[in-house]
């Protein structure tokens, strides 16, 4: 008896390798926007490995923490090539997230049957963006420090129970050694939580089988191929087709990853901002506060909404619900069909400038407020709400393409 | 039509972004050689004589620097190190922070990240832009920082200068002051030329004090991003291989 026969008696080993790897049956024609989910996972598990070991030198202290960081890049062995992974990480995790998402706006991941896995992308999305919030603090520069007095200071516009609020998130009147405290313990629980959604995310992803560039689904139509009788005719096994095939995708991203990392770790201030290489100084505040660049659309959209009834909660709540279109996106798109290679010119248009808004709102939430600026980014965030609000009549009146019987190229 | 518009106002944003203020002189250019283990010497020298005994560089220690920059240990000890520091010890000042402050109203800043919080152009501009002020508390200014609560630490190598500002209109109709140029009331001990070359060695050693893992992140980064090229053609050529059962 092998050690595996051993082990299955014991253990769903073998069975598990087979229904999500040598026999999880995933349509043929995965283009480049597929690569993007194998990378966030590979990214997810670069973080926790290099955060562990940065935290085995880095203290939660407001009067040690920035010297520990300086200890890490100098005294460190290795350690500076530890923290740019990590840094660099953090920020090509988004970059992955955000590819992976608009890859589900493509191709219309989010409809029925997925609604469930978007769903669990969506809290996913959330629980990196807290975890990226509580870490930034972490380094108590001027922006850590800056940064997050300003978004605690966003929960303090709720009406009633906002000053009790915010002042609970902080533990103090002002960001302090107790809030570094409480977010260093946060920015190292959540990533473990994330494997957890990532396992929910993926085991939803297999019971009803991966979408499609066609948005056809592959499981409705004949069956039977060289592999499986059983399977779709136009499946293919997960292993080792597409594994080689991430691996090769793995490997342009960390060309993409290691030239940051070791040619350009500031990434020209978006990654590592300037102003952090100065210790956090209460009494002194910046010119200019920016939050690092993936989250800049939404606190375009914050400064973008003006305060009116006496107070500054709308650009919050609009902030708040610029995130939250995205969990109710399934139940907006009544298009007969899934993939943007089949919906009408009315639902490209669309997307187009929603990507395109996007992108300008996250410049503009880099840049100081300017009355044309404040401007612009009004009219973009019109434009990204407009999107997704006004998705349940463009897209019903949208003219489609017939959808072909089987997947295409 | 309104694509193309969007378009357009793409390509305007970084002019829109530019609006910050601007320098009352031209900023001249600076090379980083972090590779110029001369010039990095030379600007290790003038910063533990000149800089060292106001500013600290408390993330540093004295024996990185002696590996990096190629200086053997004993000559740190007995040329740069003044007090009985040890040579695997932080290069803190022996200033006291509460003199400090009160001498120039604010205590000098830590100058280990300075080559990070600041573009090297600037600190080579600001080293170079002293003048004298009767006015300022320090009988100092400068044209780059303006107000500085800094003297001018390396006057006895500059020499002694005004400066003479003109009134000029700028691109937007405005008029603003700018430096016309700087007068030499008394010479220092080099020429200005010689002096410039000494702060482009000075700027250099803080841009490698700002991050020492500078020196071989790119020598390691190559052959990491080689070996990553290398197995890429052969990941590619896998992926190929097993590909052929599905075309």
């Amino acid at each position: 008896m092998s050690f595996i026969d051993w082990l299955d008696e014991r253990f769903p080993a073998t069975k598990v390798w087979k229904e999500h790897f040598s026999e999880y049956y995933a349509p043929k024609n995965f283009n480049f926007w597929y690569f993007f989910g194998s990378l966030a996972l590979v990214v997810l598990i670069l973080q926790i490995v290099t955060g562990i070991l940065l935290a085995m030198n880095y203290k939660p202290d407001a009067e040690l923490a920035f010297a520990s960081v300086e200890y890490i890049m100098r005294d460190v062995w290795g350690g500076w090539f530890v923290r740019y992974m990590h840094s660099t990480g953090a920020s090509m995790f988004f970059v992955v997230i955000y590819l992976h998402m608009f890859r589900g706006l493509l191709y219309g991941s989010y409809r029925n049957p997925r609604e469930l896995i978007w769903i669990f992308g969506m809290v996913l999305y959330l629980a990196m963006m807290a975890t990226a919030f509580f870490g930034y603090l972490l380094p108590w520069g001027q922006m850590s420090f800056w940064g997050a007095q300003v978004i605690v200071n966003l929960f303090e516009t709720l009406p009633f129970i906002g000053g009790a609020l915010s002042e609970w998130i902080r533990g103090d009147y002002v960001i302090s050694d107790i809030t570094l405290n409480r977010f260093y313990a946060f920015h190292y629980l959540i990533p473990f939580i994330l494997v957890g959604l990532v396992f929910l995310h993926i085991v939803s992803l297999h019971k009803v089988g991966s979408n499609n560039p066609d948005g056809i689904e592959i499981k409705k139509g004949p069956k039977g191929n060289k592999w499986s009788k059983d399977a779709p005719a136009d499946s293919i096994p997960f292993h080792p087709y597409y594994t080689v095939k991430d691996l090769m995708g793995l490997v342009v991203f960390l060309i993409v990853f290691f030239t940051i990392v070791f040619f350009m770790p500031e990434m020209g201030g978006y990654f590592l901002e300037q102003p952090n290489f100065e210790p956090a100084n209460p009494l002194k505040t910046p010119d200019h506060i920016a939050p690092v660049w993936y989250f800049t659309p939404y606190y375009a959209i914050l400064r973008a909404v003006p305060s009116f009834a006496g107070t500054q909660v709308w650009g919050v709540l609009a902030m708040g619900a610029s995130i939250a279109m995205f969990f109710i996106l399934p139940w907006l798109d009544r298009s007969p069909v899934k993939s943007v290679r089949y919906k009408g010119p009315i639902f490209k248009f669309c997307l187009t400038i929603f990507a395109i808004s996007f992108v300008v709102l996250g410049y503009l939430g880099t840049q100081p407020p300017t009355p044309g600026l404040t401007l612009l980014a009004q009219v973009f965030t019109i434009i990204y709400f407009a999107f997704f609000l006004l998705m349940p009549i463009y897209s019903k009146m949208d003219k489609t393409k017939p959808v072909p019987e089987r997947l295409t190229k | 039509m309104r694509l193309k518009f969007v378009a357009v106002l793409l390509v305007l944003l970084p002019a829109i972004g530019l609006a910050a203020s601007v320098p009352k002189m031209k900023m001249d250019h600076v090379e980083i050689a972090l590779n110029n283990k001369t010039s990095l010497q030379n600007g290790a020298k003038l910063f533990v004589n000149y800089c060292l005994s106001c500013h600290s560089a408390q993330y540093m220690r004295y024996n990185r620097m002696a590996v990096d920059l190629g200086i053997p240990e004993d000559v740190v000890k007995k040329n740069m190190i003044f007090t009985d520091t040890k040579i695997g010890d932080l290069m803190e000042t022996t200033m006291n922070v509460k003199d400090a402050t009160t001498w120039f109203g604010v205590a000098p800043p830590d100058l280990s990240l300075i080559g990070r919080l600041r573009d090297p152009e600037w600190l080579y501009n600001y080293l170079r832009s002293f003048y004298l002020d009767e006015s300022s508390p320090s009988g100092w200014n400068n044209v780059v920082f303006e107000n500085v609560a800094m003297p001018h630490a390396l006057y006895e190598l500059q020499g002694q200068r005004r400066a003479v500002f003109k009134t000029v209109t700028d691109a937007d109709g405005q008029t603003v002051e700018r430096l016309d140029h700087f007068e030499l009331i008394k010479p220092g001990k080099m020429t200005l030329e010689e002096y410039d070359d000494a702060m482009k060695d000075l700027t250099n050693f803080l841009v490698y004090l700002g991050e020492p893992a500078k020196m071989v992140r790119t020598k390691y980064g190559i052959w990491v991003i080689v070996f990553l090229l290398v197995f890429g053609a052969l990941a590619f050529a896998l992926k190929k291989e097993y590909w052929r059962d599905v075309h």
